[in-house]
C-alpha cells in the first residue's frame, strides 16, 4: 500500500522554535560553561540547531538545497570536530587541565 | 529544461589557481609522510613555486561565472584573489627562518598555509553563501592549526584553542544566519537575494534583518572588529610570529571581501538599515583598538590591537557604502597587508629562538646595531601612522575622501582624531629604537637570513610602491568596486 503524504501535525515553526531554543542554549553553553569539552560541545549543538532550521526551511519552500546544506555543515563540523580535539588535546597534554579559566596566560 | 551539472573547462579555468594550490598542498603532504627522517624538508620552495604559478592563473582568469553561478570571477575576486595569493608568498618567505629556528621546519606547515589561501581564494570568489561558509572554514581549519604550530609551546597552544573556539562560535552564528536568509528569500545565491529584495514580493523586513544581522557578527568575529574583538590580541600574541601576521592580514582581508560582498553587494537595497550599525562598529572598533595597544609593551599585543583599529578604518569605509568606499577598503586592505607582513616579519627575526624577546624595550638600539632592519621597521610604522610616501597614507587618505563624500562627517573626524592618538604609539617604538643604548637583546643579534630579507625588504617595496604609485593598486581597485 503506497503511503500518503504524512498528516502535517506538528506546523514548521515549531521546529523554528526549537532550533532557535537549542541554538541559544548552544550560546549560553558556549558563555557560562568552564570546561573546554563542554564549551565545544555547545558550539557544536549550535551547529545542528542551524541545521534544523535549514531542513524546516527546506521542507517549507518545497526545495532540496535546504537538505543539501545541512549535510554540507555536517561535514565541516566533523572536520572542524577533528582538529579541535586535538588541540584541546595539545592544551591538556601542556598544562593538565581542561578548566578553561586556568588556560590565560595572555593578557595584558 | 535538461540541466548539465558537470563542470566545463572554462569552469576548471576560472578555479585554477586553488586547483594549483591544493594539488600542491596535497603533494607536500603526501611528500611529507615519506621523507626519511633527518632528512631536509624542500616544501618550503615547493609552495613558494606552488604560489608563483597561481599568481598569473588569478591575475589572467576570465571574468564570468562557474561552476552555476556558485563562483564568480570578476575585478574584486581577482583583487582579493591576487592579494591573498601574494601574502601567502611572503608568509612563506618569512616563515621558513623562523621554522628552522624553532626546530619545527617540517612541511605541512606549507600546506596547511596553501590550504588556508585556497579559502581565502574560495571566500572572496563565492556568489553563494553556503560556498562562502565553506570557504571560510576551508581558510579557518587550516588557520587553527598553524596559530598552534608549536605543539609544546604553552603559548601556541592558548592561542590556537582561542582561536579554534571563538572562531567556530563566529561561524556558528554566520551559519544560522544563511539559514535565515534562506528561509527569507528562499535562496543563498547573493544575485538571487538581491534580485528578491528589490522585487515587488520582497520578504518581511524583520526576517531579512535578523539574517544581516547574525551574518554580521559571524563576519565581525572574524575581522576582530568591536565588540567582538577580544580574542585578537591573545591569538596574535600567542600564535608564532610569522602566523599572527598571516592571521592579521589573509583571512581579514578576505573576511572583508564577504563582507563587502554580502553588505555592498547583494545587502544594498536595505542599505540605510545595516548602514548605522556599520558606523557604530567602526567607531568602537577604531577607539577600543587605539586606546588599548596605548597601555601594551609586548610588540606583537601592540600589533594585534594596532590590526583591530585597523580594521575599525577599514569598516569607516564599508559605511560609506560607495563605489569609492569599496576601491578605498580594498586598497587600503593591501597597502596593510605589505605593511604589517614586514612588521611582523622584522619581530619575527628580532624576538630570536623561542620568541624570548618581544618586549618593546627590547628593541633599544636596535638602530645602532641592525641599521638595514631598523630602517625598514621605521617604513612599516610609518606607514602604519598614514605618513606620506608610505602605502598607509594613501590608505586613510582615500578611506576618509569616501566617508566624507558619503556625508560622514563625524565618523572622519574621530577617525582622524583616532590616527594621532595612534601616532603616539607607533612613535614610541622608534624612540626606543633609536635613541636608546642597545642592551643584551641587541648585542649578539646575528644577521637576517637571507628569505626573511626577502620578506622583509619586498614588504617594503610594496609598501613604498603604493605610496608613491597609488594609482598602479587604486585603478585596478575602482575598475573592480562594486557599484
Amino acid at each position: 500500500m503506497p503511503l500518503g503524504p504524512l498528516p502535517a501535525a506538528v506546523p514548521p515553526s515549531w521546529y523554528l522554535t526549537l532550533s532557535a531554543i537549542l541554538f541559544a542554549l548552544g550560546v549560553l553553553g558556549f558563555l557560562l560553561r568552564r570546561n573546554i569539552i563542554t564549551v565545544f560541545m555547545s558550539i557544536e549543538l549550535m551547529l545542528n540547531a542551524v541545521n534544523l532550521s535549514f531542513v524546516t526551511f527546506s521542507y517549507v519552500l518545497k526545495r532540496v538545497d535546504g537538505h543539501i546544506f545541512s549535510f554540507f555543515v555536517m561535514v565541516v563540523a566533523a572536520a572542524e570536530a577533528a582538529v579541535g580535539l586535538a588541540i584541546i588535546l595539545t592544551v591538556f597534554k601542556n598544562r593538565q587541565t581542561l578548566e578553561i579559566d586556568e588556560v590565560s596566560t595572555l593578557k595584558n | 529544461m535538461p540541466v548539465n551539472f558537470l563542470p566545463t573547462n572554462v569552469d576548471y579555468a576560472r578555479f585554477l589557481p586553488e586547483l594549483i594550490l591544493t594539488l600542491a598542498g596535497t603533494l607536500i603532504m603526501f611528500l611529507e609522510a615519506l621523507r626519511p627522517e633527518g632528512k631536509k624538508s624542500h616544501a618550503g620552495l615547493f609552495a613558494i613555486v606552488a604560489l608563483v604559478m597561481a599568481l598569473p592563473a588569478a591575475l589572467l582568469a576570465t571574468p564570468g561565472p562557474a561552476f552555476q553561478g556558485m563562483l564568480v570571477i570578476d575585478g574584486m575576486a581577482t583583487f582579493f584573489r591576487t592579494l591573498v595569493i601574494v601574502v601567502g608568498l611572503l608568509v612563506v618567505f618569512s616563515s621558513t627562518d623562523y621554522l628552522r629556528r624553532e626546530k619545527q621546519d617540517t612541511g605541512e606547515y606549507y600546506a596547511l598555509v596553501l590550504f588556508s589561501i585556497v579559502g581565502q581564494c574560495v571566500m572572496v570568489t563565492a556568489n553563494e553563501l553556503v560556498m562562502i561558509f565553506i570557504g571560510l572554514e576551508i581558510s579557518s581549519i587550516a588557520s587553527y592549526i598553524l596559530a598552534g604550530y608549536l605543539r609544546d609551546d604553552a603559548r601556541n597552544n592558548e592561542a590556537a584553542l582561542k582561536y579554534f573556539l571563538l572562531g567556530s562560535f563566529a561561524t556558528a552564528f554566520l551559519l544560522y544566519g544563511v539559514a535565515w536568509m534562506y528561509g527569507a528569500t528562499g535562496s543563498t545565491n547573493l544575485t538571487e537575494i538581491r534580485r528578491s529584495l528589490i522585487s515587488g514580493a520582497a520578504p518581511p523586513e524583520a526576517l531579512i534583518g535578523v539574517a544581516a544581522a547574525l551574518i554580521f557578527v559571524g563576519l565581525a568575529f572574524k575581522i576582530s572588529a568591536a565588540p567582538f574583538q577580544g580574542w585578537a590580541p591573545d591569538v596574535y600574541q600567542g600564535a608564532p610570529a610569522p602566523v599572527s601576521a598571516f592571521l592579521t592580514v589573509g583571512p581579514k582581508a578576505a573576511a572583508f571581501a564577504v563582507l563587502l560582498r554580502i553588505f555592498m553587494g547583494s545587502l544594498e537595497p536595505i542599505a540605510s538599515r545595516w548602514a548605522p550599525a556599520i558606523w557604530v562598529c567602526a567607531l568602537a572598533t577604531m577607539v577600543v583598538g587605539n586606546f588599548a595597544a596605548i597601555m601594551q609593551s609586548n610588540i606583537k599585543r601592540l600589533l594585534a590591537y594596532s590590526s583591530i583599529a585597523h580594521a575599525g578604518y577599514v569598516l569607516v569605509a564599508v559605511a560609506a557604502n560607495s563605489g569609492t568606499g569599496s576601491a578605498a577598503a580594498m586598497f587600503y586592505l593591501a597597502a596593510y597587508a605589505f605593511t604589517n607582513i614586514g612588521a611582523f616579519a622584522v619581530v619575527t627575526y628580532f624576538s630570536r629562538k623561542g620568541e624570548r624577546y618581544v618586549g618593546i624595550d627590547d628593541f633599544a638600539g636596535l638602530a645602532q646595531r641592525q641599521p638595514g632592519m631598523a630602517a625598514m621597521l621605521t617604513i612599516f610604522l610609518l606607514s602604519l601612522i598614514g605618513v606620506p610616501l608610505t602605502g598607509g597614507f594613501f590608505g586613510k587618505f582615500y578611506i576618509f575622501k569616501a566617508a566624507l563624500d558619503a556625508k560622514l562627517v563625524w565618523l572622519t573626524v574621530i577617525g582622524l582624531l583616532n590616527s594621532a592618538v595612534a601616532a603616539y604609539y607607533y612613535l614610541r617604538i622608534l624612540v626606543v629604537m633609536y635613541m636608546r643604548e642597545p642592551g643584551e637583546s641587541v648585542e649578539k643579534l646575528p644577521p637576517a637570513g637571507a628569505l626573511l630579507q626577502i620578506a622583509v625588504y619586498g614588504s617594503a617595496a610594496g609598501t613604498l610602491l603604493l605610496g608613491i604609485f597609488p594609482s598602479l593598486v587604486l585603478d585596478f581597485a575602482n575598475r573592480a568596486a562594486l557599484r
